[in-house]
């Protein structure tokens, strides 16, 4: 058997340096004329230890961490030139006990059954791993559109983008609508801050996003797909364009496909111009319609009347990566994981203050400590576990005393958080939670489309009480008023961004309660995170006198002599953190 | 709002020479089609970097789109740009994991050095300073990205230094 080495090379680990490490391996081959094939991938999930490189050779399969390109030489000289594989930087292998066996150990993937297993620009491999197998059966045994969307149904797979709606019903619904054209959408539109899932299964696994909507333009009758990505992500829609080529030139697009008589599909992506609203699906419609993404009132639902006016299915990017592994395993493989009323699994983006940032695919039911601290490996630095927000700007903070809640659809929404497309943000004791709930209220106020009022002057007027609150102007009855915008904004919105808008702030005061008191009655901000709350002062027993402080402080509040300690007029000082950041001895005192 | 995107102030620099007869295919490409609105604006923002006055009436008076219509739409978008651009554009990223990571020590580091505000273009136009939502790099936050390259796991001082490192590399 020949050596493999495989470069990790997804968005992160080229951030990391892989694209350095995969070119000094490729130097290396052919300077030294080594024996052995080099192939890349994209990110298996562990981006804590990008870059990775992985070797197979007769005794098994080795993954390496943090292959920088010093390391990579010394991991080629020992493990294929002397076949002496270094322990010290194996992160995972099947042979012996490595760090991250129990990372990979506790997922089940189904989502990204290829993502840093293959190389995603390759048709072939992906063929060789039961890719487009589905929609062959279905072509071969002449599986009827409804056979197919009850299969889906039975699966009990619901919309992975955050709405949960069971994806079934929505193809019975447009298959049920007859039209000469109709569509299918893929929303690849993440805008959630801290969610990556999509943008790793786009770059890791391309083709079977495409089998997916394949697959379900069959069930429906569509004749048309869109792939709407947002423009952030170059590489997905790099990786993305080489698939629908590759899929054409095979025959997999374009007409009478997979000889199916009458069966015509093309795709071609859209990229977005940059608008969270986007992600709604009437306003992703009406983006690829060249409009301003404004939501319109539902119904008529897209099922009815989407792209064009004509019938059209939209799911999201991880919903479409499930449907060949179901159509293929069958619904009740797919159901067996899972809770009662969310089946399968669901891809998790790791990140925050947790050691362990990278992407996790669990069984539905797993509990956020679990996902946290098992497959999260805690938190960064030994802090205290504080909250972690799911959801993104539509979510919100579930707290330390919940972390027993399971993952699933009800559990989650149950805590007044949402599951949402996956985005989990660890935050530790560091952490304010008025200053989260501010930041993710500045998100939706940016981002709300202005067309129904209370979400237009509703975010804006919360944002404002909670500047007031984090800049120790709070005052009594602010949490009241909160409470009182949220509801009315909530209740009043059209669309999901508007509808959800509140939660962040509705959770955090919630359960961090006493935390908004502080900074309302106290001024004080026990996270010290709000800067105009928190006094500045100098350490006299560390202070070595050297006067950078000084001279950076831009109001000139510090004042001392050379080698004496400095001091900090309070009258003065504007709270800027200048000194703070400035300072090489850690000398100034947050309080 | 997204209302809040319209910058009245120009940048202040004189009016940059634009050669509009390079919008001429893109026009020819997409003039008649639905929905092209979108594609005709990424094309003239891919060409010149932004989209200039002289650019919006072209494309208005050759394709009979109206102009509010495209001023409606360049404005709703956070990918278009009404106003001249430095060489390179830096993205810091504000996303969650970026946030609690702190981030905004990145931008007010990089807003001292490079004398300019969140949105603004220096004035050799070198460098144009931005604040976006998210990169989808959270697993290395916090993030900056320059041109394609992305930088993570950054300190304030960290991205100063490759500021200016980029700078020392022009000028050389």
């Amino acid at each position: 058997m020949i050596t493999t080495v495989t470069v990790g090379l997804g968005s992160c680990g080229i951030a990391a340096g892989a694209n350095k490490t995969y070119e000094k391996i490729k130097a290396l081959k052919e300077t030294e004329k080594l024996d052995f094939n080099l192939k890349k991938t994209s990110c298996v999930g562990m981006c804590y230890r990008e870059p990775l490189v992985e070797i197979t050779d007769d005794t098994g399969t080795y993954l390496y961490g943090e292959v920088d390109a010093g390391r990579a030489v010394e991991v080629i000289e020992k493990h294929i030139n002397q076949h002496d594989p270094i322990r010290d930087y194996i992160v995972y292998t099947d042979l012996f006990d490595a760090p991250e066996n129990d990372f990979i150990g506790a997922q089940v993937k189904i989502v990204l059954r290829n993502c840093g297993y293959m190389d995603p620009e390759s048709i072939e491999e992906y063929e060789s791993r039961d890719g487009y197998k589905a929609i062959k059966i279905i072509a071969a045994e002449k599986t009827s559109r409804e056979m197919v969307i009850d299969t889906v149904l039975k699966s009990g797979l619901r919309g992975r983008g955050g709405g949960g709606f069971p994806t079934g019903l929505k193809w019975k619904f447009a298959n049920a609508n007859k039209s000469a054209d109709k569509y299918v959408i893929c929303n690849a539109d993440e805008g959630d801050p801290g969610a990556f899932m999509d943008r790793s299964v786009l770059e890791g696994d391309p083709h079977s996003v495409l089998e997916g909507m394949i697959i379900a333009a069959y069930a429906i009758e569509a004749n048309g797909g869109v792939i709407y990505c947002r423009a952030e992500y170059p590489l997905a829609i790099k990786r993305l364009n080489i698939a629908i080529k590759q899929a054409h030139d095979r025959g997999y697009l374009g007409k009478n496909i997979f000889g199916i008589e009458g069966f015509n599909l093309d795709i071609y992506i859209k990229e977005g111009a940059g608008a969270f609203v986007c992600g709604e699906e009437t306003a992703l419609i009406a983006s690829i319609e060249g409009e301003r993404g404004m939501p319109r009132k539902r119904p008529p639902f897209p099922a009815g009347s989407g792209l064009w006016k004509k019938p059209t299915n939209i799911n999201n990017v991880e919903t479409y990566a499930n449907i060949p592994w179901i159509l293929i395993h069958g619904a009740e493989a797919y159901a067996r994981y899972g809770t009662e009323k969310s089946k399968g699994t669901k891809v998790f983006a790791l990140a925050g203050k947790v050691c362990h940032s990278g992407l996790v695919e669990v069984p539905m039911g797993m509990t956020i400590r679990d996902v946290i601290f098992k497959l999260g490996g805690g938190i960064k630095n030994n802090k205290r576990f504080k909250a972690v927000q799911m959801g993104g700007p539509s979510g919100g903070c579930i707290p330390e005393f919940l972390s027993d809640t399971i993952v699933d659809y009800d559990s989650v929404n149950a805590t007044g958080a949402i599951m949402g497309s996956g985005g989990m943000v660890v935050m530790d004791e560091t952490t304010c939670m008025v200053d989260v709930a501010k930041f993710f209220l500045d998100f939706t106020c940016k981002e709300s489309c202005g067309k129904c009022t209370f979400c237009r002057m509703g975010t804006k007027r919360m944002l404002e009480i909670l500047e007031r609150i984090t800049n120790g102007h709070g005052r009594e009855g602010d949490l009241e008023k909160l409470e009182e915008l949220a509801y009315q904004i909530k209740d009043n919105s059209l669309c999901g961004l508007g509808q959800t808008a509140p939660n962040p702030v509705l959770t955090t005061i919630r359960y961090f309660r006493d935390e908004y008191e502080a900074h309302i009655s106290h001024k004080k901000c026990p996270a010290k995170v709000c800067r105009p709350l928190l006094t500045y002062k100098v350490d006299e027993e560390k202070c070595t006198g050297c006067l950078v402080c000084q001279k950076n402080c831009p109001v000139k509040a510090i004042t001392g002599e050379r080698k004496q300690p400095h001091h900090i007029d309070q009258e003065l000082c504007t709270k800027c953190g200048v000194c703070f950041s400035k300072c090489k001895f850690q000398s100034i005192l947050l309080s | 709002m997204r209302i809040s995107r319209i910058n009245r102030n120009e940048t202040g620099s004189s009016p940059v020479e634009q050669d509009l007869s390079l919008l001429d295919p893109i026009i020819a490409k997409n003039k008649g089609k639905k929905g092209n609105l979108i594609p005709l604006l990424q094309g003239a923002q891919e060409l010149f970097g932004f989209i200039s006055k002289p650019a919006f009436e072209k494309l208005s008076r050759e394709t009979g789109i109206p102009l509010s219509d495209m001023y409606g739409v360049a404005t709703f978008y956070a990918q278009f740009r009404l106003n001249p651009v430095g060489k390179n554009i830096i993205k810091v990223c504000h996303g969650t994991a970026c946030h609690v990571q702190n981030a905004v020590e990145i931008s007010e580091s990089l807003e001292e050095v490079l004398k300019i505000k969140d949105g603004q273009t220096t004035d050799d136009r070198f460098f144009t300073l931005e604040s976006v939502a998210c990169l989808g790099c959270c697993s290395l936050a916090p993030v900056m990205m320059i041109g394609d390259q992305t930088y993570g796991k950054l300190t304030g001082n960290e991205a100063v230094k490759i500021v200016k490192n980029i700078r020392l590399a022009e000028n050389n």
